[in-house]
């Protein structure tokens, strides 16, 4: 299967707020795709349909083979297809790191524990942090917990991953780790839509970006759009470097 | 039920009325002052207010109740009073409940209220008086009122060693002569839910209201 | 003063007043168990989308708070009885304090789950875990560990209002020295006697209930911070 994801004339209302108007764009395998805007301009809302943490009200959208808009969806199926990381890294306080990412695999994929532990020992080495394995979330930084989060996803070996403005939340000299395992994973051939503030990460790391504004996809291309921006409104937005 | 058994009950809430009011008016005052105990400069006096609320808050109040009943004897008192000593426990443990609500209370007044006062010069008996108490005291409104739900119910516990007669106590004796549990133990509970069901909503109501204001 | 200290003739029953504190230990255990796994049920219940089960649990809690644990045990015992059910008396007890117990557990529990950050759900929820799954690894654990101080709390109080069982019957700690009461006439030693003794397990639950936390909250035993 080629396209990975596809969106067509998705719409999304949060009661009377309608916060996308008819979004189309399509994700090839092992495509990078950088999707920003300004805040409210729907990119998160985009990203949380694709995963069906939100659910859409017209228009279509098909994900790894799943039919999001119709009936009788493997929502779980899906969720294991799908790998997100969130701004707030989400780890569970009450379990160690190990714990964390071998949780989804024991719970989901029904793994034994001790080949679950191998798995979360190896993604946990990808992302640079094997020796933390036994630590809480507490006692590591925010870079860290980000890298854990993105292991925890990993460990179920999904065919896409999502990333919600997962640096948005750290301070400056964290962001440079997470932003290295993410160029790493995309050099390794995963199928990648993040939303992101880091424009130069977007320049260097995404085959295509997508500008949205007011709901609506509203310029899209290469990475070169950033730097000769064709509407106004993406000038204006790569301009103030929001 | 008959009229007089319908008076009977009603007779015994005022009891419960009557022991819950003069609880939480004595409770309070000795409950403010074990509060400020607490809080007190005096290292000693506030091991012995901790000490004695442990003390008061690990004790059933039955076994209170049983303690202030016979203890009188020991200074030759030959018969107690049914409300004083029940009045006299009932006092006793709400001061240990409503002094650690109000410690609480006191303690999380901002630090920088204590500071800002003293550095306009107030002594430190001003500064709790005009400052840190009338803030705590608006804090402490909803989990007093709360408080005074349970003070409600407990009062039921007079029934038993002391033999106070209050709702409880006359819903027992009528149940005794009649056998008729679920009338009179049911009217006993709606008489029970009418005084205590308003308070919790109003407490909930008080929370609520301290919550969005602090926000 | 002319009173005369006696304790011996009380203390001379030691073997009856040791029956009566193990018996108040079980009944106590008993009911603070199912007691708590009521109360939680019925948290659960009080996030339902059935209408009808929300209100229910509602109804249910708010009966039990405003009314005194004695009545309800009244309801409950000489209720039962008069309708011909005849139930042993510990068992009846037990009943009447795990119905009180749940209902003071599920607010306190309810406070508990709703402390659960909502992204801890969606992470969850998005690793595949089932909804079922999501609550038992997620939220289950952490909340009761939120709450652990506040239960202990509750639960100790639930121990010293067992007290109250003596009133129909139960041959706990307080039923037994009224019996030691009426053979010795020492009133108020028995009533000292009762406070150490109801001192001690206070004691004695709250340090169980601190050693059943370390052993169950793992994190919190290795960097004993809340969490």
């Amino acid at each position: 299967m080629h396209t990975v994801v596809e969106l067509q004339g998705v719409h999304k209302r949060f009661g009377s707020n309608t916060v996308l108007r008819g979004v189309s764009f399509q994700v090839a395998r092992g495509e990078v795709v950088a999707i920003i805007g300004k805040s409210g301009s729907g990119k998160s809302t985009a990203l949380r349909c694709i995963n069906r943490l939100e659910q859409i009200d017209a228009g279509q959208i098909s994900v790894c083979g799943h039919a999001l808009h119709a009936a009788g969806l493997d929502l779980r199926g899906l969720r294991r297809d799908v790998g997100i990381v969130f701004q707030g890294y989400n780890l569970f306080p009450h379990l160690t790191v190990l714990q964390n990412i071998t949780l989804g695999p024991t719970a989901v994929k029904r793994m034994p524990v001790g080949q679950a532990q191998t798995l979360a020992q190896q993604v946990l080495a990808r992302v640079g942090l094997a020796d933390k394995a036994e630590a809480y979330p507490e006692q590591l930084s925010g870079g860290q917990q980000q890298r854990v989060a993105i292991a925890r996803s990993l460990a179920l070996q999904p065919q896409l991953m999502l990333f919600d403005e997962v640096t948005s939340a750290l301070d400056p000299e964290l962001t440079g780790e997470v932003l290295k395992v993410m160029e790493q994973m995309a050099s390794e051939g995963m199928t990648m839509i993040l939303v992101t503030h880091e424009m130069a990460f977007a320049r260097r790391v995404a085959d295509q970006v997508i500008f949205m504004h007011q709901g609506q996809v509203w310029e899209q291309g290469g990475p070169e759009i950033l730097d000769a921006p064709v509407t106004p409104e993406l000038r204006s937005f790569v301009g103030t470097g929001l | 039920m008959s009229e007089e058994q319908l008076l009977s009950l009603l007779q015994g809430a005022w009891g419960t009325v009557l022991l819950s009011g003069l609880t939480l008016l004595l409770g309070g005052i000795a409950g403010l002052a074990l509060a400020l105990a607490r809080v007190s400069a005096l290292p000693p006096l506030r091991r012995l207010a901790a000490a004695w609320i442990q003390l008061i808050q690990g004790t059933p109040l039955l076994v209170l109740m049983g303690v202030c009943f016979y203890g009188p004897a020991l200074a030759g008192v030959g018969t107690v009073e049914a409300l004083p000593a029940a009045a006299t426990a009932m006092l006793i443990y709400a001061s240990a409940f409503l002094g650690e609500i109000w410690r609480g209370c006191i303690q999380s007044v901002h630090k920088s209220q204590w500071e800002a006062a003293e550095c306009i010069g107030l002594s430190r008996w001003q500064r709790m008086r005009m400052i840190v108490l009338p803030q705590a005291l608006r804090m402490a409104t909803p989990p007093t009122v709360g408080f005074a739900v349970q003070v409600i119910k407990n009062t039921s516990v007079a029934s038993l060693v002391i033999g106070f007669a209050e709702l409880s106590y006359n819903a027992k004796v009528l149940n005794n002569s009649t056998f008729q549990p679920f009338l009179y133990f049911g009217s006993a509970a709606l008489l029970y839910f009418a005084m205590c069901y308003p308070l919790s909503r109003w407490s909930r109501a008080l929370e609520r209201k301290l919550h969005a204001h602090r926000r | 003063m002319h009173y005369e200290f006696d304790f011996a003739s009380v203390a001379a029953h030691w073997p009856l007043l040791l029956q009566g504190a193990w018996t108040t230990v079980q009944l106590s255990f008993l009911a603070t168990l199912l007691g708590f796994v009521l109360g939680a049920a019925c948290a659960v219940a009080r996030g339902s989308r059935y209408g009808w089960l929300r209100a229910a649990v509602s109804g249910y809690v708010e009966l039990i708070r405003n009314t005194p644990l004695l009545i309800q045990c009244y309801f409950l015992i000489f209720g039962l009885s008069s309708v011909g059910v005849t139930m042993p008396i510990m068992a009846g007890a037990t009943l009447a304090l795990v119905i009180n117990i749940g209902a003071y557990s599920c607010e306190i529990v309810r406070a508990g789950l709703e402390s659960i950050h909502h992204g801890q759900l969606e992470a969850a929820s998005c690793l595949g875990l089932s909804p079922a799954q999501v609550f038992w690894h997620v939220v289950l654990l952490p909340a009761v560990e939120r709450v652990w101080p506040a239960l202990t709390s509750q639960f100790v109080l639930m121990m010293l209002a067992s007290s109250i069982l003596s009133s129909v019957g139960a041959e706990e700690l307080l039923g037994v020295a009224n019996r030691v009461q009426s053979d010795t006439f020492r009133n108020f030693e028995v009533f000292l006697l009762l406070w150490a003794a109801y001192l001690a397990l206070a004691c004695l639950m709250r340090a169980g209930f601190w050693l059943l936390g370390q052993l169950v909250f793992t994190r919190r035993r290795k960097l004993g911070t809340p969490l």
